[in-house]
């Protein structure tokens, strides 16, 4: 089973100190919940573990290896759902999905594995839809399709509940079952209770940043 | 901050000095040129502040580097208050340039290879400043100015070359002779001169623009402070 | 390489779809030449004298015109995020997408041009090699411009920014692109000029994507 692990992450933005110090871990079939006001760096620490953002200091750390070291190999095992939902306009729904599927190196993705993604969050009706057309919680559903339709370890999701509506929550609920059922790991940070089995609540609050560091010459 | 606010009075004062002393040489005790007469003292301000428009770039460029790859703020800073000296020092040697230029060509301006090379050096150092400022987030145009600078460092000799074999093509390269290849040592003393004045002033005003930034950073860092409650 | 190959179809099928960029750069490209005569007099001459380096000044002008779109539609919808952390390295990704950018701009430029020489009363024994210098310039342009267009992510002004950035590292493209014609017409062989333009495309290849995909990480974070 997979570990992924965090320790001493610190992170800046600008001259502005988010979190410091802040360690984690998640395994195999684990899932990390992030909690915490405005401001308090949920977003930002999920773009760290995405590689996004470079810590400050601190290391991330898969199966006790440094992700820094092969970036690309981190890259291959996440999925990671942002504050967009990256859907273009002008392609359908099939096409944006495909697209996504294919720079996940899986030419082996079936069709047949794209219908039951778009299935499983109820927008299978909207496969040769324009991305133009959609409303917002369609496009989010067509965004965690993208997640469901490749396989990856490790899941980072950014209030992937959001513009859902009660019965979509489920279903993304369903979804996340089944992946830490087959052994994935998932994070995500939300304002509301998703409702998920046994999870491990991180509460960035508990972080603060302290005084800014001087700016030193 | 403590070795600049020692090293500050001895730059300003060796500015002067030097600067003098150059001018004086420069103005007063070297003889006119046998062919270009009394406007051969433009040399004295054109040539270095040449010198220094390059001298500038490089500088700037290699601390951009630094600040990048190492994430050094100080290197950050010195890139930053590179551009607008080297960018003043490019606006010099054009000017005078062309104030030598009139009574030697009969022209203001000529597309001649290193009066072309200049001003596009000017543009980029135009470009990087304009960059730097683009962003609401300080750090992440100095970033951006980085990356573009240090394409610009590849991109600098390949202009000067292309800008080089472009004037061949089109004029014989005897217009421009930089005072005769053999210099008489009574016009290289004050040249020298004129060159450390420029560079000591160099050295000066950085360490002024250097200060003044981290003193602007540490304002910066006060008001956020002040915006997230913790004053 | 399905990776690759995914971007540069995707892109490709974004430009056809939509059309209009592709459209618009051809458009101003051929207008920009179009104006020309107005500016300098109809006497075909002249118009010949500087026909190489009227269609190579528009040429260069049309490929800026959709450069500011080549990142930024993907950094708005959050698209760039997910290209940042998906398997293929992001020069890779990067490269991919010039590619893409050249065959939906630069390449229509080529088509248009024989128009143009002919509108320019451009002496016949210069078209090809102007076909030829083109083929080898504007590939670097796209190169050089896709530095700009990644810098500019996230600025105010970026699409004014963008072209004075890009401007002066393009003077070396358009001086060997203009001499090559002008040596053909004047009875010179343009093997150096050529050799030159190859030059500055073999360095641009692979230096453009590394540091185009520096400063899209510098921009994401």
């Amino acid at each position: 089973m997979a570990t992924f692990s965090g320790s001493g992450l610190t992170c800046l933005r600008g001259e502005n100190l988010v979190f410091r110090d802040l360690d984690f871990t998640v395994a195999g079939g684990g899932a990390l919940v992030l909690v915490g006001p405005n401001g308090s760096g949920k977003s930002s620490l999920l773009r760290m573990l995405a590689g996004l953002l470079g810590p400050a200091a601190g290391t991330l750390t898969w199966d006790g290896e440094a992700v820094t070291d092969e970036p690309d190999e981190h890259h291959a095992r996440l999925h990671y759902v942002g504050h967009h939902d990256c859907v273009k306009p002008i392609l359908t729904v099939a096409e944006n999905l495909a697209f996504w599927a294919r720079l996940h190196g899986s030419a082996a993705t079936s069709e047949d594995r794209l219908e039951r993604a778009l299935h499983s969050l109820d927008v299978g009706h909207l496969r040769d839809v324009p991305g133009r057309f959609l409303s917002a919680g369609q496009k989010r559903r067509v965004n965690l399709a993208r997640v469901v339709a490749v396989p990856a370890p490790l899941w980072l999701l950014d209030e992937p509940a959001t513009a859902l509506d009660r019965a979509s929550v489920g279903r993304l609920n369903d979804a996340i079952a089944a992946h830490r059922a087959a052994g994935g790991l998932v994070v995500v940070s939300t304002h509301q209770d998703l409702g998920l089995d046994d999870p491990t609540i991180l509460d960035l609050a508990d972080f603060p940043p302290g005084p800014a560091p001087g700016v030193a010459i | 901050m403590k070795l600049s606010r020692m090293l500050l009075p001895w730059a300003g004062g060796l500015t002067l000095l030097l600067g003098i002393a150059g001018l004086w040489f420069a103005l007063f005790d070297s003889p006119p040129d046998y062919q270009q007469g009394e406007t051969v003292r433009i040399m004295y301000v054109h040539v270095p502040a040449a010198w220094m428009s390059l001298f500038c770039y490089v500088v700037m460029a290699i601390s951009a580097g630094v600040g990048l790859i190492w994430k050094h703020p100080v290197a950050d800073v010195a890139a930053k208050g590179s551009a607008p000296i080297g960018a003043a020092f490019t606006i010099v040697t054009l000017i005078s340039g062309a104030f030598w230029g009139k009574p030697m060509w009969g022209k203001w301006w000529v597309w001649d290879a290193r009066l072309t090379a200049e001003l596009v050096l000017l543009f980029l150092y135009l470009g990087y400043i304009a960059l730097i400022h683009a962003f609401d987030d300080p750090k992440r145009g100095l970033k951006a100015g980085a990356v573009l600078a240090l394409v610009g460092l590849i991109n600098v000799p390949i202009i000067k070359f292309s800008v080089d074999w472009w004037t061949t093509m089109h004029q014989p390269a005897s217009v421009v002779k930089m005072g005769g290849p053999a210099i008489d040592a009574s016009m290289m003393v004050p040249l020298l001169l004129m060159a450390f004045a420029f560079k000591a002033y160099y050295i000066y005003v950085l360490l002024l623009r250097m200060r003044a930034e981290v003193t602007a950073g540490k304002v910066r860092a006060l008001r956020l402070r002040q915006a997230h409650g913790a004053v | 390489m399905t990776g690759f190959a995914a971007i540069v179809r995707r892109d490709l099928r974004l430009a056809l779809r939509q059309g209009s960029d592709s459209t618009m750069v051809v458009m101003f490209f051929v207008l920009t030449c179009v104006l020309f005569p107005f500016g300098v007099g109809p006497e075909p001459n002249i118009l010949a004298r500087i026909a190489p380096g009227v269609i190579w000044v528009a040429a260069l002008l049309a490929s800026m015109l959709a450069l500011e779109r080549l990142f930024l539609a993907d950094y708005e919808d959050g698209s760039l995020e997910l290209l940042a952390t998906a398997p293929p390295p992001l020069e890779f990704v990067v490269a991919a997408k010039i590619l893409a950018h050249w065959l939906t701009t630069g390449l229509p430029l080529l088509i248009a041009t024989p128009l143009l020489a002919i509108l320019l009363n451009l002496p016949s024994e210069g078209f090809q090699v102007l076909i030829a210098t083109l083929l080898l310039g504007t590939p670097t342009l796209s190169l050089i411009g896709a530095i700009g267009a990644a810098l500019i992510l996230g600025a105010r002004r970026g699409g004014v920014l963008l072209s004075l950035l890009v401007l002066p590292l393009y003077i070396p493209v358009l001086i060997f692109g203009v001499g090559a014609v002008d040596a053909v017409i004047g009875g010179f062989p343009a093997r150096t000029h050529v050799l030159v333009l190859s030059g500055i495309l073999a360095v641009a290849l692979p230096l453009a994507p590394f540091a185009a995909a520096a400063a899209l990480r510098q921009a994401l974070e």
